[in-house]
């Protein structure tokens, strides 16, 4: 979908922004540019939409060289999204949203529609915002409709520059979430450029890490974590790698999925005897509705009639999308070595253990070492 | 509400100190100017400062505008420099020197108010558009708008009360230089001021220079009211 071949930037002044870069983005994937500041990501990503004139080599969007359209029929197929966000401040969100649908020449209606979508699209409530202005509008907000309005005039290829820079951590987050969420319905091809190494390993399906210019790696981010090319990428990424790594696997990949389970009216003898048979010294309490209600522990079932006696309730639990690192934490922070994972009703779904986390880790690293 | 129930007294007491001057007829051996004298010269005044800001605004406008244009840089030294060095030579010495320049007459006048009133149209229109957010553009351009629709679509709109107050300050400004211009054979309310000036009698003095506060303040406050309603509405808001 975007193929960039041996491109170089080279300043009237001589500095040398970007040299020899290649890669490939597929179609529907989300790529981000990773590297310290001045390494060449914006400028490289401003490339492909012509914001910046290549020096040498060519850039293909959808297969054409971008250098051969007309620069602004290439911006109007391209949606951009910058981290000072650049509302316009004299038009409405919803003037805003519909900018490039405008240039296109869509109808009023047709624009009207899409806004709205959009709005919805992005969890805001289409009536309550459309005819804001952006000085009415909150940080994250802001970075909301910056998003919609890149979005405008359904370009397949997106371009954003620290979209989730300039807000405050928790509203990042939620952003972040929102739009990998977002993304799996949309399916656009992405280039991402951002300096967090979070961020690029959580939104990331490839990351290509840049230094003085130069692309030093492109790989998927467990090899980026797990396989670095050389002493740099291992240094970019971190002596916590392993601790990084936890944000690329999700609850659902790695959780036992029909984890052994006692409802409270059980005879604690049958529930002590089933810990025996599986090598555990747990049960995971769920009512009638199979809704999780707590633990029951191998330890206290000396002297109890039934397993309601024993349970230690608990509200501690994760959904199957969540990362690992999630899972750690709040392992670590509840004192428990298991965790259960419920649905939206609570009903029990599975079971992670800190085993299963180590486990996984270390067969990461391994993986990487050992290639 | 506050700034506007200062200015209509101000504006009361000027006018008020006109007619009560008017009024008395005589003044120690003088007689002071009649209404008619006095309609004359503020409606002379008033077109004298309406042609040279007119014809200040039409320079000023595209000029300071022109040099934000990227290929254009280097001029905005010359322009505005220019500019600002000329505001700094007291707008007495502009006068006086236009005479042997361009002759005594009315067009020396006007030529010397529209130098003097040049700068903060200039300044202004030059800062409308520089102190946009480069964001803002930098957006436009990403989503495909050509150079001729950001001009018109984002600059403009954004731009366009700063360049209303550059225009009202020039105004402001013109009204009071405008009463020098007499000296280079303009007509207008300097007439009066400096005829009280030459005859040391303050109550004429006071007779040719209220009328100028009191043209200076309203011209100022209507000039106000359209900055406020060319203010696109998204800018009225206060940031939160």
């Amino acid at each position: 979908m975007i193929r960039l071949e041996k491109v170089t930037k080279i300043y009237p002044d001589g500095t040398e922004a970007v040299r020899g870069v290649s890669f490939e983005v597929v179609k529907g994937e989300l790529c981000v540019l990773l590297g310290p500041s001045g390494c060449g990501k914006t400028t490289t990503m401003k490339m492909i939409n012509r914001l910046s004139p290549v020096t040498t080599g060519s850039i293909y969007v959808d297969g054409l060289d971008n250098s051969a359209m007309d620069e602004n029929e290439l911006r109007r197929n391209i949606g951009y999204a910058i981290q000072d966000v650049g509302l316009f401040p004299h038009m409405t969100v919803g003037e805003n949203i519909g900018t490039v649908p405008a240039l296109k020449g869509w109808t009023k209606a047709e624009q009207r529609k899409r806004t709205q979508e959009l709005l919805e699209l992005l969890r805001m409530k289409p009536h309550e915002y459309i005819d804001k202005y952006p000085r009415e509008l909150s940080g994250g907000e802001r970075q909301r409709v910056g998003v919609a309005r890149a979005l405008g005039g359904n370009p397949p290829v997106l371009l954003m520059d620290e979209p989730f820079g300039a807000i405050d951590p928790i509203t990042r987050l939620e952003l972040q979430n929102e739009f990998l969420k977002i993304q799996q319905e949309i399916k656009k091809t992405i280039i991402l450029v951002t300096h967090d190494i979070y961020e690029a390993i959580k939104m990331g399906d490839k990351i290509a890490l840049m230094k003085e210019g130069q692309l030093v790696q492109y790989a998927p981010p467990a090899d980026l974590l797990f396989r670095p090319q050389d002493s740099f990428v291992a240094g970019f990424v971190g002596a916590d790698r392993g601790v990084k790594g936890l944000q690329l696997i999700r609850v659902k990949e790695v959780m036992w999925n029909s984890p052994p389970t006692a409802n409270p009216d059980e005879k604690t003898e049958s529930a002590r005897k089933r810990m025996e048979q599986q090598g555990l010294d747990w049960l995971a309490v769920i009512d009638r509705e199979g809704k999780f209600t707590g633990w029951a522990f191998a330890s206290d079932t000396q002297g109890a009639d039934r397993v309601e006696e024993i349970t230690k309730t608990s509200t501690v639990a994760v959904g199957r999308n969540a990362v690992l690192s999630e899972a750690l934490s709040l392992m670590l922070t509840s004192g428990s070595d298991v965790l259960a994972v419920v649905d939206q009703r609570n009903r029990l779904e599975g079971v992670v253990t800190f085993t299963t986390i180590q486990d996984t880790m270390r067969e990461a690293v391994q993986k990487g070492v050992s290639s | 509400m506050r700034h506007q129930a200062i200015l209509c007294v101000l504006l009361t007491l000027l006018l008020g100190a006109t007619f009560w001057v008017t009024g008395l007829g005589q003044v120690g051996i003088y007689s002071t100017f009649t209404y008619g004298d006095l309609l004359h010269s503020a409606w002379a005044h008033f077109k004298m400062v309406f042609i040279a800001v007119v014809i200040a605004a039409a320079m000023g406008v595209p000029l300071g505008v022109l040099v934000t244009r990227p290929g254009l840089s280097p001029l905005v030294l010359p322009v505005i420099g220019g500019a600002s060095i000329g505001q700094t030579i007291p707008s007495l010495a502009v006068i006086a020197v236009m005479a042997p320049l361009l002759g005594f007459g009315l067009q020396s006048a006007i030529f010397a108010l529209v130098i003097y009133g040049l700068l903060p149209i200039l300044r202004n229109a030059y800062t409308s558009i520089k102190t946009i957010d480069p964001a803002v553009i930098e957006a436009a351009q990403g989503m495909g708008l050509t150079r001729m629709q950001i001009a018109r679509k984002i600059e403009l709109p954004l731009a366009k009360p700063v360049i209303m107050a550059g225009i009202r300050v020039s105004t402001v400004i013109t009204v009071g230089t405008a009463e020098l211009a007499v000296l280079v054979g303009g007509e207008g309310l300097g007439k009066i001021t400096l005829t009280g000036v030459f005859a040391r009698e303050p109550l004429i003095i006071l007779q040719g220079a209220a009328p100028t506060a009191a043209m200076a303040i309203t011209l100022g406050f209507f000039l106000e009211c359209m900055e406020k309603w060319m203010t696109p509405r998204g800018l009225r808001i206060k940031r939160c």
